[in-house]
């Protein structure tokens, strides 16, 4: 594991509060996903694959902003792992990068149709951008 | 009983009736709903990571100003970010140092407060039996089913809101209004959340496995506490629909009040 990786590695598990040692591979995360067949990687993968150094793979794809935040793989993970907290964090660490924002408030105000709650904006607005 | 409320942004815009109706229900109940004098957002979405303290300060200004022992939410996401803000609060010393250190408030919050949601305040202070002796306009008949979404029920061990696999608060609050409550199975499932303005596919996926298991349960209608899962399952909805209302329009319309 390079300087980088290790960087990133200890930094998301440290702000995410998971520990992958945990997880005994059950699949249960993957198999409660809503949003399974929508990401490039699924919540067991996450788990496995910052364990095993592959966390540039992870934040380069677009899986991290497909995940919808519900928690089902939060509440349900036998071990405690919650893998969605992990995915929630790999997001943030993707926004703290310089220009690392997903999108700018003019591009989030773009995608709003006029019924959009104040609510989904202000969460797209902490989502998507510092 | 005199309660500090907190509507949130929603509240007083898209979601107005949520806002309108919960206070009309609640002067019929002898509740009094005092709103902060001020506030700001909740902060939206309760932050992913550990370290961002900034997200929580509004919710911890929101608390350090409620004046009564409670402080009421109405909307599910004001309610989630709230009730675990405080949580924190009362859990990790590191956050309750530096957002302190930060607010540099004259009289610092002391975790006094308590957040509850509306519904468990019907639940847990009125009582479902007492709601049901003040209802005069019952809606006998109507097949009504319950969306709880996420954010009321997860996680649970921060939430304590209802049994998050089993729900039933909702189904005893339809029941106390003299309606058939309709439980199914994808009733505590996501409505494809946040991510429906950059992926709408993924929120139309979502609302339709949900719509698709209530319909085929027997539900003739939906209720929801949530401005966002309103807004998907009614415009999300693709295959199957099914007419939304906020909790508390249904609320008002049992209590007599819904006209008033």
């Amino acid at each position: 594991m390079d300087q980088n990786t290790r960087f990133l590695t200890e930094t998301v598990l440290r702000i995410s509060g998971v520990d992958p040692r945990k997880c005994m591979k059950c699949g249960k995360c993957s198999g409660t996903c809503p949003n399974y067949d929508a990401m490039e990687y699924h919540p067991h993968q996450f788990v496995s694959m910052v364990e095993n150094g592959l966390i540039e793979q992870l934040m380069n794809s677009n899986a991290v902003y497909l995940c919808l935040g519900c928690m089902a793989c939060v509440e349900r993970c036998p071990r405690h792992v919650a893998p969605g907290k992990l995915v929630g964090a790999l997001a943030q660490l993707k926004l703290r990068k310089q220009d690392g924002n997903h999108k700018g408030g003019n591009d989030i105000a773009a995608m709003a149709d006029e019924k959009v709650p104040q609510q989904l904006l202000m969460a797209a607005m902490r989502k998507y951008r510092k | 009983m005199i309660y500090s409320y907190y509507p949130g942004c929603t509240l007083k815009d898209r979601a107005r009736q949520l806002d309108l109706y919960a206070r009309a229900s609640a002067a019929a109940l002898g509740l009094e709903l005092k709103e902060l004098t001020q506030w700001q957002c909740c902060g939206a979405v309760y932050p992913a990571a550990s370290d961002d303290i900034a997200s929580r300060l509004s919710a911890v200004r929101a608390l350090m100003n409620t004046e009564e022992k409670k402080l009421v939410t109405m909307c599910s996401a004001c309610h989630h970010v709230l009730k675990r803000t405080n949580f924190d609060w009362k859990q990790d010393a590191t956050f309750r140092t530096r957002a302190t250190n930060y607010l540099q408030p004259e009289v610092p919050y002391d975790g006094s407060v308590e957040v509850v949601h509306f519904l468990e305040l019907l639940r847990d202070e009125i009582g479902f039996d007492e709601l049901k002796k003040k209802v005069v306009n019952p809606l006998t008949g109507r097949k009504i089913g319950a969306f709880y979404g996420c954010l009321l029920l997860r996680p649970s061990k921060v939430l304590s809101f209802d049994d998050p696999e089993n729900p039933t608060i909702m189904e005893n609050f339809i029941r106390a209004l003299g309606a058939e409550p309709v439980s199914y199975p994808y009733r505590n499932e996501c409505c494809g959340a946040y991510v429906a303005m950059e992926d709408q596919k993924s929120a139309q996926t979502q609302v339709e496995r949900a719509l698709n298991s209530a319909v085929a349960a027997g539900c003739e209608e939906l209720i929801t506490a949530c401005p966002l899962c309103m807004y998907n399952l009614v415009e999300n909805a693709t295959v199957h629909r099914l007419p939304v209302k906020y909790f508390t329009e249904l609320l008002a319309e049992a209590l007599g009040v819904k006209e008033a």
